[in-house]
């Protein structure tokens, strides 16, 4: 983060037309028909906040099915879920669903929108001085695409999806389970949903790359700007790269599936590791997508809660650029099970060991952000320093799951969920509560409890490390993913896990209590919250900042570059 | 502001254009993938040869071939390889002959895929003449020899990978043309 802060004299004229820039329309019109960022954003943050909410309750489903070995619950839930005399086939089949339904809801529905869409459409205008959007009514379709793309991924649930309701496919939809292996509606219903997902995404993509090249305020050059920005600027190209790619190869699962061709189907020359392909090059960006706007958050918020400027800015900004870059060629690190040959698997394993240079490079410059700062331990700091902490351990297991021949040993075990949860639901999840607590005075205008916000840190930190550390000696024992029963030997590490998650469901119990006392009776917010730490654009706003910001774009004093 | 609309739209055509151009890039991937796995062996995928790429020298070291053949369940064949195993010279010219009967009794067209193991000896393992991805119509009872003509090149013994090979498996998989079971 640059120091960029604009002298108040600067929004003298702002401040002038507060009046006319609060004007806002009438409910249905403001929420159903919005264009703008800051409206778009709340309901992206609604919206997650909702698929996670149902994302979240499915992974307690799971836990509980796993509290014990045996299988307990799944026949009796399917039998909810409207098959009459569920036959254990079904209810195997139904935890299927679970867990494709999980993945699907927590990266596409949940942390996607969240990070992307909700904190990028509030804050990368504000932070660059912006108006608005380059394209508001672009905006408005990207966010109205994922609605209808939710239902659809929850409908395919109720209609029939092979052995029996929705599609269990898990979240990659390898083939040939998700063609000849799936009949029925509901894997359709699945491809169709990412694609309304895919086409949102990438359209708010444009509308981001659009925006950050040619709507920064006079002054605000590239390398002035927040590395918060930044991290969404990267993670656009990586939508715009990646997504186009997942697009076309599950179109081609869509016509494998109804229209007789055999681009997958071995049976008419086709490959179904060709899927694995194209799958893992839009899937391995994907993982950055969901983290790099997350590495953005976390450096705004040291740096606000140090009160110095984040350390080796220029290095931040392009280590998130590198990290982009061979994001796109090391996917085959997820596929050393295919029968790749030893040269491509040194090739692979080396590759993906690089990205955890620039990777480093951010962990170090945060704690060297930290070092001789005056930092204040308020609740984003909590969540952010959480993250580094839980990204460095999924950081060092993935460095880990990176060599090919070790791989060969975890590949589908619960290490690797390990793996993954703790950079994805642990770090990820750790920025957006970092990002959601920081810049919930300025979203809402009410500050937040303090000492809630501090236990909700506390007793989450301590429910997801139990639930999730456990399982890297699941699957050090070699108890593979994907089953919702497991030989005795693995009960008491399982239990655990399950009573973890128990921990981290009354910790979210408490963000809500949080979340709606501070919305309805919290204390008013001023416009900057947390002090001179504060340097980025949207703390000379009021809290919250008029509907229209920036009618007179704000000056960057060009002198006070770093 | 009509300026920064013109700038706008330009930066939002590019960024069109290089999305439709990763869909185009997707979709090329297959022939582009194809074309891959037949250049590097990659996937157990074998290679065509004409009769005048087979050594003149055939070494004295020998390999055992395998011969694998399935048939899928909605296909009313019998298949079955004349001889399982075969002790052939590296770089020596051979012959197999797979037997495929129709047990219905009605013409059925089958279509065979067809796979090498392991996979590192898929770029050694050159076929001169074959019956994949032919398809292949049985009247009922009609019983077909269907030779497969092959060598083992001699670069095996020199590649890292595949110089420890002892046994190499060509498996032939027939496939229903029009396969009633497929998906959707």
């Amino acid at each position: 983060m640059t120091d960029i802060a604009a002298t108040p004299s600067e929004f003298h004229d702002a401040h002038a037309h507060h009046h006319d820039a609060d004007h806002k329309p009438g409910f249905f019109a403001r929420w159903f028909m919005s264009t703008n960022h800051k409206d778009i954003g709340t309901l992206y943050l609604i919206f997650a906040i909702f698929a996670g909410i149902i994302g979240g309750s499915i992974s307690g489903l799971m836990r509980l099915e796993l509290a014990e070995p045996g299988v307990q619950y799944l026949q009796g839930w399917a039998q909810f879920m409207g098959e009459t005399n569920a036959t254990m086939d079904q209810a195997y089949h139904l935890w299927n669903v679970l867990i494709t339904s999980h993945g699907l809801i927590m990266i596409f529905f949940m942390v996607m929108p969240a990070m992307i869409g909700g904190f990028g459409n509030w804050f990368v205008p504000i932070m660059i001085g912006a108006p608005d959007m380059a394209f508001p009514r672009m905006n408005n379709i990207s966010f109205w695409l994922l609605v209808p793309a939710f239902i659809l991924l929850l409908g395919s649930s109720f209609v029939p999806g092979g052995t029996g309701n929705g599609a269990g496919t898990g979240w990659t939809m390898y083939p040939t389970l998700s063609t000849t292996g799936s009949q029925g509606p509901a894997v359709d219903m699945t491809i169709l949903s990412m694609h309304l997902a895919g086409a949102s995404s990438i359209l708010g993509a444009i509308n981001f790359i659009t925006t950050i090249f040619n709507m920064r305020a006079p002054g605000m050059t590239l390398h002035k700007m927040p590395l918060f920005v930044w991290s969404v600027l990267v993670t656009a190209f990586l939508l715009l790269l990646a997504l186009p790619v997942l697009a076309a190869a599950i179109t081609m699962l869509l016509t494998d599936r109804n229209f007789g061709t055999a681009f997958y189907d071995a049976s008419g020359g086709g490959d179904p590791v060709l899927y694995q392909h194209l799958f893992w090059f839009f899937g391995h960006p994907e993982v950055y997508i969901m983290i790099l706007p997350g590495f953005g958050i976390v450096s705004q918020v040291i740096a606000t809660f140090s009160r110095k400027p984040v350390f080796g800015y220029l290095g931040m900004a392009y280590a998130m650029v590198a990290i982009g870059v061979i994001g796109f060629i090391v996917w085959a690190h997820h596929m050393f099970t295919t029968g790749l040959s030893v040269n491509v698997k040194m090739y692979f394993t080396a590759a993906t060991m690089v990205i955890a240079v620039p990777t480093g490079i951010k962990i170090f410059s945060w704690i060297a952000t930290m070092w001789g700062g005056s930092i204040t331990f308020k609740t984003p700091m909590l969540w952010a320093l959480g993250f580094i902490f839980m990204f460095t351990i999924g950081g060092v297991t993935g460095v880990l799951l990176a060599n090919g021949g070790v791989d060969d040993y975890m590949h589908d075990t619960y290490y690797v969920v390990a793996h993954f949860h703790y950079v994805l639901s642990l770090g990820a999840v750790f920025s957006l509560f970092a990002g959601f607590y920081y810049w919930f005075p300025k979203m809402s205008g009410r500050t937040y409890n303090e000492l809630l916000g501090q236990l909700h840190f506390w007793i989450f930190f301590v429910g997801v490390n139990i639930l999730f550390f456990p399982m890297h000696f699941l699957g050090m024992q070699g108890m593979p993913r994907r089953y919702p029963d497991y030989p005795d030997a693995y009960t008491y590490y399982n239990h655990l896990a399950s009573i973890g998650y128990a921990i981290m469901a009354f910790s979210m119990a408490v963000f809500f209590v949080n979340l709606f006392w501070s919305l309805f009776a919290g204390r008013k917010a001023e416009a900057n919250p947390w002090g001179e730490g504060a340097t980025t654009l949207e703390w000379t706003l009021s809290s919250p900042p008029p509907f229209h910001q920036f009618e007179t774009l704000p000056v960057i004093d060009s002198g006070s570059r770093h | 502001m009509t300026e920064l609309a013109v700038r706008n739209r330009r930066a939002a055509a590019i960024a069109v254009l290089i999305a439709l151009g990763m869909v185009a890039l997707g979709f090329a991937s297959v022939p582009l993938y194809r074309i891959f796995c037949q250049a590097t062996g990659l996937n157990g995928t074998t290679s065509r040869v004409s009769e005048a790429d087979v050594p003149k020298l055939a070494s004295a070291a020998t390999v055992m071939v395998r011969f694998d053949a399935n048939v899928h369940p909605d296909l009313p064949w019998s298949f079955r390889p004349e001889k399982p195993l075969q002790q052939v010279h590296i770089g020596e010219r051979n012959m197999a002959f797979f037997v495929a009967k129709n047990l219905s009794s009605r013409p059925i067209t089958g279509r065979a895929t067809f796979n090498v193991q392991p996979d590192q000896a898929g770029s050694w393992f050159k076929k001169i003449q074959c019956f994949c991805f032919t398809e292949q119509t049985l009247q009922p009872g009609e019983e077909v020899r269907m030779p497969v003509i092959f060598f083992v090149e001699p670069g095996m013994r020199e590649d890292a990978d595949a110089k420890d090979i002892q046994q190499i498996t060509l498996s032939y998989t027939f496939y229903p043309v029009d396969s009633p079971a497929k998906g959707g």
